[in-house]
């Protein structure tokens, strides 16, 4: 605990004195300079945990692409404060990311990563970005947080076409990288990847049954998660490009919620 | 130890905590490796997962580092996708400076080393090292996070390694036996008891499961096997 002091880097015995075994120096003096003479503590505050989140974002594979689905709430604790988040991003023509959990550490990335766009089309070799690689360089920077205790508290999931062939990879704020052929986040994580793994074992999909498949988890969460929103965004890529849809309102029914009686 | 008689702030005394953030996962993973004469066989399982929840069943957890070593790494991903990436980056630093490749003990010296290098931040993985030593020999090295290294015969590691390695030290180590003699050991043999084990792991630790990949390392190279496990 940080009230307990640190216990690999103790503070100096006394502060504003002489240095054991030294005449007490003016401070401004130039004499005053040198290594014991810093009092001063070089703390950093950390953001400990996430303040505006996000939840669910849903990954799926189908034969020629990849869809990822999100909704727009960002929530302050239990209130739902912003209701127009989006957060499916269409980096260039073969990438698409999703992301969850903090909203403003995902807009401080999302700036990062537009801007190493815009530099690569500056170059204007034609050579893009592939998902692969924005992949790995996500773990990268992800770890590189974790490492100085300093989070980037977010999931993301990268969905792309890497040399022809379908890409569907995720990254969660240590840097746990993977790839899978579904990929739910938070909740999702339990209550929408067994709906998506059911349907990807009965067969590959194509692209109109991974759609329908994605808007059903994003039913189903709605009704259960309770931080999610029935604004939700829907994002494919294909070979033919990246498309992001404007947000949807998600249709539902509550006529059945009277039967329900908890007791 | 701290004593709880200090002047704590009314907010910060010991039992009311506060939530930090955890900066390792346990994703689990077992790896299971044995050395014979003019072989070495590695496997690991493909599972990833934290909590109750499996990120993906299909992650190999072998890095085959160079025609005759090959790494098996479980315990905290990120942690091992760092260290993988490093140990690779090194390899390639040696083969280019020294026109040859490194051998298995080098490689199992450098591993220990680079492991002890973040003794106080350590990668929080439960390595062991599989390959062919300077003679040709099989050979296992297996390491604790922060980077204790020890050349053995056989060893089971990750998850279920404290439930396998029992059974190893019987079979392949023939303890608490009598009247037995030591033969040395098939590379078939090697081959099947490792996927009984891991059907044994699967069985009981949450873990394991899904499917493994084995990697048998002899003087002709690298050949690759799959195995189903059970995946609930």
């Amino acid at each position: 605990m940080a009230f307990m002091g640190d216990m690999m880097n103790p503070a100096p015995l006394w502060h504003n004195g002489p240095a054991p075994g030294a005449f007490y120096n003016f401070p401004g003096n130039s004499s005053s300079f040198g290594p014991i003479n810093h009092t001063v503590q070089d703390f950093k505050a950390h953001s400990a945990t996430p303040i505006t989140t996000t939840t669910t974002v849903i990954g799926l594979k189908f034969d020629k692409g990849c869809v990822i689905a999100a909704d727009t709430l960002g929530s302050y604790g239990s209130l739902a404060r912003f209701r127009d988040c989006p957060r499916v991003l269409k980096v260039n023509d073969l990438i698409l990311l999703g992301s969850g959990g903090d909203y403003a550490d995902y807009q401080y990335l999302k700036d990062i990563i537009e801007q190493k766009i815009i530099d690569e089309q500056c170059i204007g070799d034609g050579l893009q970005l592939k998902p692969k690689s924005l992949h790995c360089w996500l773990t990268r920077v992800l770890y590189n947080k974790r490492s100085k205790m300093d989070p980037l508290w977010n999931n993301y999931i990268v969905a792309g076409i890497q040399d022809g062939e379908p890409f569907l990879g995720a990254v969660d704020k240590l840097g746990t990288a993977y790839e899978d052929g579904t990929i739910a986040t938070g909740l999702g994580a339990y209550m929408a990847t067994p709906l998506l793994r059911d349907a990807v074992e009965k067969g590959p999909l194509d692209e109109e049954s991974a759609k329908a498949l994605v808007r059903k988890c994003m039913e189903v969460l709605f009704y259960r998660d309770a931080r999610s929103f029935p604004r939700y965004q829907l994002g494919v890529v294909t070979a033919a490009g990246v498309t992001v849809e404007e947000p949807v309102e998600l249709k539902h029914d509550w006529s059945l919620a009277h039967m329900i009686h908890m007791k | 130890m701290l004593s709880l008689n200090e002047n704590f702030p009314e907010y910060a005394v010991p039992g009311a905590k506060q939530h930090r953030f955890e900066p390792y996962a346990d994703n689990g993973g077992s790896v299971v490796a044995i050395a014979g004469e003019d072989y070495a066989v590695i496997g690991a399982d493909t599972r990833l997962s934290t909590g109750f929840s499996i990120y993906t069943r299909e992650q190999k957890k072998l890095f085959k580092l160079s025609n005759q070593t090959v790494l098996g790494a479980t315990g905290c991903w990120c942690d091992t996708l760092t260290l993988t990436r490093l140990l690779q980056a090194r390899m390639q630093m040696y083969e280019h400076e020294h026109n040859k490749p490194m051998s298995t003990p080098a490689v199992a010296q450098m591993l220990s080393t680079m492991l002890y290098y973040k003794r106080f931040f350590p990668y929080y993985i439960s390595n062991i090292l599989a390959g062919l030593d300077a003679e040709g020999k099989g050979c296992v090295y297996s390491y604790d996070p922060i980077g204790h290294c020890e050349r053995s015969n056989y060893r089971a590691g990750g998850s279920a390694g404290a439930q396998l390695q029992p059974l190893l030290d019987n079979q392949i180590g023939l303890k608490n036996m009598q009247n037995v003699t030591e033969v040395p050991l098939p590379r078939e043999k090697a081959l099947s008891l490792l996927k009984d084990v891991f059907i044994s792991a699967a069985e009981r630790d949450i873990y394991t499961g899904d499917c493994i990949y084995i990697l048998i390392i002899t003087a002709n190279g690298i050949q690759e096997e799959k195995f189903e496990l059970r995946k609930d």
